[in-house]
């Protein structure tokens, strides 16, 4: 019977949400939430003994603590192998699982599996060092998920070899593995490019990587010339959340004017912010959005000036796309009003 | 966003918590900042406190601001 530890988040433990999410790392002898899922279809081949959890900003927040402590549980059990997740798009929770799989696999050198949707960070920073299979982008996709990381944890148990990214379902981790098409290259070619011509999709063999950097604006030269603006990935809104702007997965950002400084924070502003705990946000919006020292600075000549309005949305398993595309609308406005620096928070 | 808005131009720096996020997203200036839910702010502080520890993390993305930078720089 092949030993199996997995490790799951406080929302998938059924502990709470984010208002959980300190959670310190524990483990529980059995199953524990999307285990059953991997369960099912493991059917007499694997037993997941033990289930780990952490909350996702715990271990986000205390990383070296977390893994230590994660580790020292492994070693108890001994498994035979380690599975994580499936974190879908959630940030904190992809990171999480990326790196103790990373870790756990360092030090047992047993095999390890962790499943990812591939906007997730924790795949761009992961997917070379653990196999991390592709899934959806949200917890719907755990039915398609869970059997494609349970046959592909126990293929590695078994010392089965491992077939190409594209057939065995993980995301490609820079290996090349040679295998015979059953095509030759000059009828794939022409296939191409008939899809092509005919406008159809169709999949490159030799995808350009892409990188995506964005060379350092020159640094300001003086600061008390210079014209600020904030921008902020929280999700702080007027009370009330006056446009709507959704708790995840945002299709819009906000534009708002500042509130006056000595108003109380908690009766003009709220996050809309569903991916961290609200409470600390909504009893002072300052904490993410700092317009108040700003605006101190300014009054003290520290800096120039700053853009009557800032910019809002909720970073909470927004796709890629949408944020790049409130950027470039974000960034049009705020040249348009001459700023020359931005201030962006995240949480 | 910290990319597009980079990208017109304009000189971003990146205040979060998860640091190793921000890299891999691509900012070039990032500035850690204090916990997820609070950033710039700490719930156990009393509030005077907590607005200069504010201030001390403005202050440094500023200062961040004002540094010349070849790539990918996190202001500890």
């Amino acid at each position: 019977m092949i030993k199996i530890v997995h490790y799951i988040n406080q929302f998938y433990a059924g502990i709470g949400g984010e208002e959980m999410a300190d959670h310190k790392p524990e483990m529980r002898e059995g199953i524990v939430g999307p285990g059953q899922a991997l369960m099912a279809a493991f059917g007499d081949a694997a037993q997941i003994t033990h289930t780990i959890i952490c909350g996702d900003s715990f271990f986000a927040e205390n990383q070296a603590d977390a893994t230590a402590t994660i580790l020292g549980f492994v070693e108890q059990i001994k498994p035979d192998v380690f599975i994580a997740g499936p974190a879908f798009n959630a940030g904190r929770y992809g990171v999480a699982c990326g790196s103790v799989a990373k870790a756990v696999q360092e030090k047992f050198e047993i095999p390890v599996v962790t499943g990812m949707y591939e906007e997730n960070p924790g795949a761009e920073m992961f997917k070379d060092s653990v196999y991390i299979i592709a899934t959806k982008n949200s917890a719907s996709g755990m039915r398609d998920a869970a059997p494609k990381m349970a046959n592909f944890a126990l293929k590695l148990a078994r010392g089965e070899e491992v077939k190409a990214s594209i057939i065995d379902g993980y995301l490609p981790n820079g290996t090349r593995l040679n295998f015979f098409e059953e095509k030759r290259g000059s009828e794939r070619a022409v296939n191409m490019l008939l899809k092509k011509m005919a406008g159809k999709p169709f999949t490159t063999e030799f995808p350009m990587p892409a990188f995506d950097r964005v060379a350092p604006a020159a640094a300001i030269k003086d600061l008390s010339k210079a014209r600020f603006a904030i921008v902020t990935s929280g999700g702080i809104v007027p009370k009330g959340n006056p446009d709507r702007i959704e708790s995840s997965s945002a299709s819009k950002y906000g534009e708002y004017e500042y509130a006056q400084i000595g108003s109380t924070p908690q009766d003009v502003y709220e996050t809309a912010h569903g991916g961290y705990d609200p409470v600390y946000a909504n009893v002072d919006s300052y904490r993410v959005l700092p317009y108040d020292v700003l605006f101190e600075l300014q009054k003290e000549g520290k800096i120039g000036s700053i853009h009557p309005k800032y910019y809002t949305t909720t970073g909470n398993g927004t796709a890629v796309k949408s944020s790049a595309a409130f950027g470039q609308e974000i960034a049009e406005k705020l040249l348009a009003d001459g700023v020359n620096a931005v201030i962006l928070t995240s949480t | 966003m910290v990319k597009e808005i980079e990208r017109a131009g304009i000189a971003v720096v990146h205040i979060c918590t998860i640091t190793p996020i921000s890299m891999t997203v691509g900012a070039n200036r990032i500035v850690p900042a204090v916990a997820i839910p609070y950033p710039l702010g700490d719930p156990k502080m009393p509030h005077s406190d907590e607005v200069a520890l504010r201030r001390k993390i403005v202050e440094k993305s500023l200062n961040a601001l004002a540094t010349e930078v070849d790539g990918q720089t996190i202001f500890e």
